[in-house]
């Protein structure tokens, strides 16, 4: 029953990545009009532009033009850059390992960070430190994500100098160089992505505490340091972890900012480079491999929901 | 927080209360509604005093800012406050030796703005789709759900950067854009708040008297509607400015050197190895109006029971 469940969510999930190559496809190949056109600019002549028409492919009809640009994608042809020529696959490889070495020690810090504090606010709600805690999260959410960062340049590099300004990758750094020159990006990431786990782990306890057989555990008299540990923790694990994954995909968007403000050589950074220059065969590859992330953390935060709640394995 | 709060609205309530009263005779009606008052802590009044702030400047900034938005009469680049022979620069230059302060009340317009234009497109496509889509349900239901589950799976900020791929960046795009993509949120609370609605004993009262389709949702749909969105207006709002910041200061957004906050914030980085604040104003402008905001609806939702704050996540 819980493997159909699943099973059933993976394929919402493909079915999704389908509509959203329908839909990256159409904004980039169709609307912007003639791609010959553009590439070629004034001194086209009609000649050569039904040579390079021929080239791309733009004499077939649309539906044909899709279906040969998503076998190139799943077969892992991601074409040609437009800036260059360069292979596109080449120029991503080195940069999405970055990305997702970012991402990685950001989740591995951010989500033990989130839950101790929100277990913490939620033992203790109204206290001065629960309103702390809700009125910095609140405020974290509310600013955009260079804000914090630009804060954290003025603070971290340039009144204490204790943290470079960009994160300087080379070859053969040695690991304390490496994390030094991370520590700025993955400071931010963390303060963005935790401020909101923070919030939904409390507001989950919080919820979890207003059931009956909490009231229950409160008038047997057992602590309450005790009741959210034992009882409602591991009531709240399935919404935490729902909240989590969402928080995960939420930083597909938080690496964006990030990237571009401490010039951190990864997949977004290339892909902001990729809108710039309006070298739409490169926002294609990134916006395809950064949605298809996105929807895979989607699918685990469901799969991880279902597997949680024994309620939602059986439907009514 | 509310505890204290609840008890002085309490002492408040009942010195007002007899004078509700005689003004309102309806409210003795045994069904009558609950009586909807707002009532905001004094963290909740301060931020309204901000947002309105804002809102002002942002309409009369032009007016009243020392210098003109391209005005470069500073001595040099990324100085600290000082003034000279053309006036006073209260928080200093920027990269191009312009006045900061002039430059946030002018960015307020374009970021306010086109943040407003946006979020109250986004309403009118998202309110008409949406309720459209619970009146009729069916095929129109289906059909328009569907394409909007598929924009909701994908990040904002994502649709965003292959939109300007494709169509390139000026101010009508960059509306046109935020709309579409927000109102695909917006339709999913108009249609849940009209599915809920449609299914009313007034509606199906309504029905049975024989009124039209267009009345129904004129008189009964869009008012018991307007609670729930006017709230989610102003979430939705904040979404829209962080959007459209955000693009501005990956320097897709509003092109310079016209003022806007983002961009603002994106000059001026490099200001900041010098300990220049150049680039820390316009961030904290952005900050201080999408927490007020945030924090007035917070208020507001806290107040009527939390019900509708979960409707709007």
């Amino acid at each position: 029953m819980m493997m159909q469940m699943a099973l059933r969510r993976v394929w919402i999930g493909i079915a999704t990545m389908f509509v959203v190559s329908v839909i990256v496809f159409i904004m980039t190949s169709i609307l912007p009009g003639d791609v010959a056109q553009i590439v070629l600019g004034q001194s086209a002549t009609p000649e050569t532009l039904a040579v390079l028409r021929r080239e791309l492919g733009l004499d077939q009809p649309a539906y044909v033009r899709y279906f040969m640009w998503l076998g190139d994608m799943a077969t892992g042809d991601l074409g040609t850059s437009k800036a260059g020529g360069a292979a596109i696959a080449d120029l991503i490889g080195g940069r999405f390992m970055n990305t997702m070495v970012l991402a990685g020690l950001v989740a591995l810090i951010s989500i033990p960070i989130s839950i101790f504090l929100g277990l913490w606010a939620a033992m203790h709600p109204g206290t001065w430190l629960d309103r702390t805690v809700t009125f910095g999260t609140l405020s974290t959410i509310s600013v955009p994500e260079f804000f914090i960062a630009t804060l954290m340049v003025l603070i971290l590099a340039v009144n204490l100098h204790w943290l470079p300004s960009t994160a300087m990758l080379r070859d053969n750094m040695t690991f304390l160089e490496f994390m030094r020159g991370m520590a700025m990006p993955i400071i931010t990431l963390v303060i963005v992505v935790s401020a909101q786990m923070i919030r939904m782990t409390r507001a989950g306890i919080l919820n979890v505490m207003s059931s009956p057989y909490i009231e229950m555990a409160i008038l047997k008299g057992v602590p309450r340091g005790r009741i959210i540990l034992r009882h409602a923790f591991f009531n709240a694990i399935g919404p935490i972890i729902n909240v989590i994954a969402l928080n995960l995909a939420y930083l597909v968007s938080g690496v964006v900012i990030v990237e571009t403000i401490f010039a951190y050589p990864g997949l977004a950074k290339l892909m902001i480079d990729g809108v710039q220059t309006r070298d739409l065969p490169l926002v294609q590859a990134c916006a395809m491999i950064f949605c298809g992330t996105y929807v895979i953390l989607i699918l685990i935060a469901d799969i991880g929901s279902i597997v949680s709640n024994p309620r939602l394995r059986h439907p009514k | 927080m509310s505890e204290s709060e609840n008890q002085n609205g309490n002492q408040n309530e009942e010195v007002g209360q007899e004078v509700i009263e005689q003004l309102d005779k309806f409210d003795e009606l045994p069904d009558a509604p609950p009586k909807r008052k707002l009532k905001l802590s004094w963290i909740g009044k301060i931020s309204t005093a901000i947002v309105v702030f804002w809102v002002v400047i942002a309409a009369i900034g032009p007016f009243i800012a020392p210098f003109h938005e391209m005005d470069m009469d500073g001595d040099d680049s990324f100085l600290d406050a000082h003034s000279n022979e053309y006036g006073t620069f209260y928080l200093g230059t920027d990269y191009l030796g312009r006045d900061t302060f002039s430059r946030i009340i002018w960015g307020a317009r374009m970021t306010i703005g086109i943040s407003l234009a946006s979020t109250i497109l986004a309403y009118l496509i998202g309110i008409t789709l949406g309720i459209a889509a619970a009146v009729k349900g069916g095929w129109v239901d289906m059909g328009i759900s569907r394409v909007n589950d598929a924009i909701l799976a994908l990040p904002s900020i994502m649709l965003g950067l292959i939109a300007i791929a494709a169509f390139g960046s000026s101010i009508p795009i960059l509306v046109i854009i935020a709309g579409i993509i927000y109102a695909s949120s917006v339709f999913r609370i108009a249609r849940a708040l009209g599915l809920d609605i449609m299914v009313q004993d007034y509606v199906e009262a309504a029905k049975v008297r024989g009124e039209g389709l267009w009345w129904i949702i004129k008189s009964e749909v869009l008012p018991n509607a307007a609670m729930p969105l006017a709230t989610d207006f102003g979430l939705r709002l904040v979404f829209v400015v962080l959007f459209i910041s955000s693009l501005s200061f990956l320097g897709l957004g509003v092109q310079p050197p016209q003022a806007d906050w983002g961009s603002m914030v994106r000059e001026n980085l490099a200001g900041l190895t010098y300990n220049s604040w150049a680039a820390v104003w316009p961030a904290f402008a952005i900050a201080t109006f999408t927490i007020a905001i945030n924090l007035i609806v917070d208020d507001i939702s806290a107040k009527s029971g939390g019900s509708l704050a979960k409707k709007m996540v």
